[in-house]
């Protein structure tokens, strides 16, 4: 089948981001050190043309195509989950801006990196075939290890990408062994033609509870689902801080939207065979990231286990299932970037050579010196804990919504009651800066970028919280497969 | 039937070899009974009627690949790291558990496999076929996996340069 405009224009973003991302490699070694933040500059433009770019094909109904003989799909669903990659591009390179810079680790592929992984996620949102979505997999993760140990004289830094690297191949592994039984029980790697071949009679066969628990292995390692998580911790705290703030998000919510794919789609004749599988999954990263995260003094390794837990809710929408939970979980990684985002924002202002802003008592008296810091890092935490009016209240209504109109009440109830334990360790970080007294001195960072995220981020958590319609809206328009 | 047994003895082979890659203590035995395992892999291609893919894998993983791994090791002289800290008394269980699962795969596996399409290998495939096949119906995975190359390749070289020179600049 020849190559037709059709398929240029629906791969079009992609082309942009990672034709850009080439370039920039050469250009990188035209400028000096001391001024690559212009490369992070080029990047950020380079991703408002691929979101514009996403807008005008979304618009311009170009969309509902399967193009490359079935490997990438153009459609509402992959859009919307490529506008949450944008955004979260733009605001992890407007966050390293100043951070590169006080690390010491100003380099001009670190900014290249965060491109590539971001073509990967794309990719990944529109791939319907197994082969595509597991590449984009790949070039989504591969640039997150390298960045990963970007502190090179950090000694965390290079433990962290070394679990990281080692733990991810495995995990590849797996993940390739379930794809192959996949192909061995129905003779294609296409999702269409799975969910035909396995409602055909191939849900009976036996290796396909063998093949599903590889992919949930799989998947679930990019999640950090439970018992899958136990790298996020470490990785999270010696990752540099903004490279933490766009894995806790960016490869998260790529895996999500390919778990809805694969799940819902193709397998979705098998819902019997895997909803037990995700379902514990699903608890047990509840559980263990809210209770985990209680006993933690980093505030870097407490966002690792609540994003454990996070990724527990989520999943949550996806055993939901139909149109429903799949818009849930569409919205809730839209509202879960904002306010992981918004989260390390607060902490990478707090990042100076007085302190690191990573302990959790760092922050103790932080509305005596900087009120509007401490109400902003407020905001954050009660939209993580899902206390209304924030977005993350909304954001987990709609999964226990759909998770009851499925009838799964009694998932439902553990989800509610674990956020209550989440509450604690949230509000606790809110008494430390309200009730007590500033310790020492403090000092902030002041970088400009970060002030527009900080303020962006928190704008959206707050309309986002009152005004959820037209969002959830564009949710449930694009939670149709093709 | 012939091929059957063929296919036994190839896979034998390369199970036993691939367990002889986690077990032998020098590593540079390590690394030969990994090239055995390639290379029974190589057989299994012939037997599936893919020569090319054969070719190929000697190629470049017994050729390329090993040949690489062996000059770390000899290079690296990791004789002198301790290699017995892996195995503890704790792992003796992990055995217990992995022959439990390789039985449970065993198991689950030969009950359904009967109707798998791959049972019956097709025309042997030319190259020419895998060429076209490539650049039409496999050209968006083909050129993801060029980006994903050149990924690997600038980071690896970020990784390798000097940190301290750097940051002394």
């Amino acid at each position: 089948m020849p190559i037709g405009l059709n398929d240029i224009i629906a791969i079009l973003p992609e082309i942009i981001v990672s034709l850009s991302a080439c370039v920039l490699l050469i250009v990188d070694l035209f400028i000096p050190k001391g001024k690559k933040f212009f490369i992070g500059g080029i990047a950020i433009l380079t991703v408002m043309v691929a979101a514009f770019v996403s807008f005008y094909i979304a618009g311009a109904g170009l969309t509902g195509m399967t193009v490359f003989s079935g490997m990438f799909a153009a459609d509402g669903f992959g859009f919307f989950f490529k506008g949450i990659f944008f955004v979260i591009a733009i605001l992890v390179i407007l966050l390293s801006l100043s951070y590169v810079d006080t690390e010491g680790i100003e380099n001009g592929e670190y900014y290249i990196f965060i491109l590539f992984s971001l073509a990967g996620m794309m990719v990944m949102a529109s791939g319907v075939d197994l082969l595509s979505i597991y590449l984009g997999l790949e070039l989504m993760s591969l640039p997150v290890y390298i960045l990963t140990g970007y502190a090179k004289l950090n000694k965390r830094s290079n433990e962290a990408a070394m679990k990281y690297v080692v733990l991810g191949a495995f995990s590849s592994g797996i993940l390739l062994f379930g794809i192959s039984l996949i192909y061995g029980i129905t003779g294609t790697t296409e999702l269409t033609g799975i969910a035909t071949a396995l409602s055909a009679g191939g849900a009976e066969h036996g290796a396909l509870i063998i093949a599903v628990v590889m992919l949930v292995a799989g998947f679930g390692f990019k999640i950090a689902g439970v018992p899958f998580h136990m790298w996020s911790p470490d990785v999270y705290e010696g990752a540099p801080t903004p490279i933490t703030a766009f894995m806790s998000v960016g490869p998260k919510a790529a895996a999500f939207a390919v778990i809805l794919r694969v799940f819902l789609d193709g397998l979705a004749p098998a819902y019997d065979t895997w909803y037990l599988i995700l379902s514990i999954v699903a608890v047990g990263s509840m559980v263990v990231g809210n209770i985990v995260a209680i006993a933690q003094t980093n505030l870097k390794r407490m966002l690792a286990y609540s994003s454990i837990g996070h990724a527990g809710y989520a999943l949550l929408g996806v055993i939901a299932g139909g149109e429903e939970g799949v818009a849930s979980v569409m919205y809730y990684m839209l509202v879960y970037a904002f306010m992981n985002l918004g989260i390390f924002a607060v902490m990478l202002y707090m990042r100076t050579t007085k302190r690191s802003g990573e302990l959790i008592s760092d922050y103790t008296g932080l509305a005596k010196k900087n009120a509007p810091l401490a109400f902003v890092m407020l905001l954050f935490l009660f939209s993580l804990a899902g206390i209304p009016p924030t977005a993350g209240f909304i954001g987990k209504f709609y999964v226990f919504m759909a998770l009851i109109h499925a009838g799964h009440i009694y998932l439902a109830v553990i989800g509610i009651l674990l956020s209550a334990v989440a509450a604690y360790y949230y509000i606790r970080i809110i008494m430390l800066m309200y009730m007590k007294e500033p310790e020492g001195e403090f000092e902030f960072v002041r970088s400009r970028p970060i002030l527009y995220v900080l303020t962006l981020t928190a704008v959206v958590v707050i309309i986002l919280g009152i005004f959820p319609g037209d969002l959830l809206s564009l949710a449930q328009s694009a939670a149709v497969f093709l | 039937m012939i091929e059957q047994i063929f296919f036994i003895i190839f896979a034998a082979l390369a199970i036993i070899s691939a367990l002889g890659v986690i077990s032998l203590r020098n590593p540079v035995h390590a690394a030969l009974s990994l090239i055995v395992c390639f290379f029974q892999i190589a057989c299994l291609f012939v037997l599936l009627r893919s020569p090319f893919l054969a070719v190929v894998q000697v190629f470049i993983y017994v050729g390329a690949v090993m040949v690489l791994f062996l000059f770390v090791v000899m290079i690296l002289d990791i004789k002198k790291v301790s290699l017995g800290v892996l195995v503890t008394r704790r792992s003796k269980y992990i055995y217990f558990f992995l022959v439990g699962l390789a039985i449970e795969l065993i198991v689950v596996l030969t009950g359904g496999f009967q109707k798998l399409i791959l049972d019956t290998p097709g025309e042997e495939v030319k190259i020419e076929v895998i060429g076209r096949v490539l650049f039409t119906e496999f050209l968006f995975p083909f050129e993801l996996v060029s980006i994903l190359l050149l990924v690997a390749m600038v980071g690896a070289i970020i990784m390798i340069k000097d940190a301290e020179k750097e940051g002394a600049k």
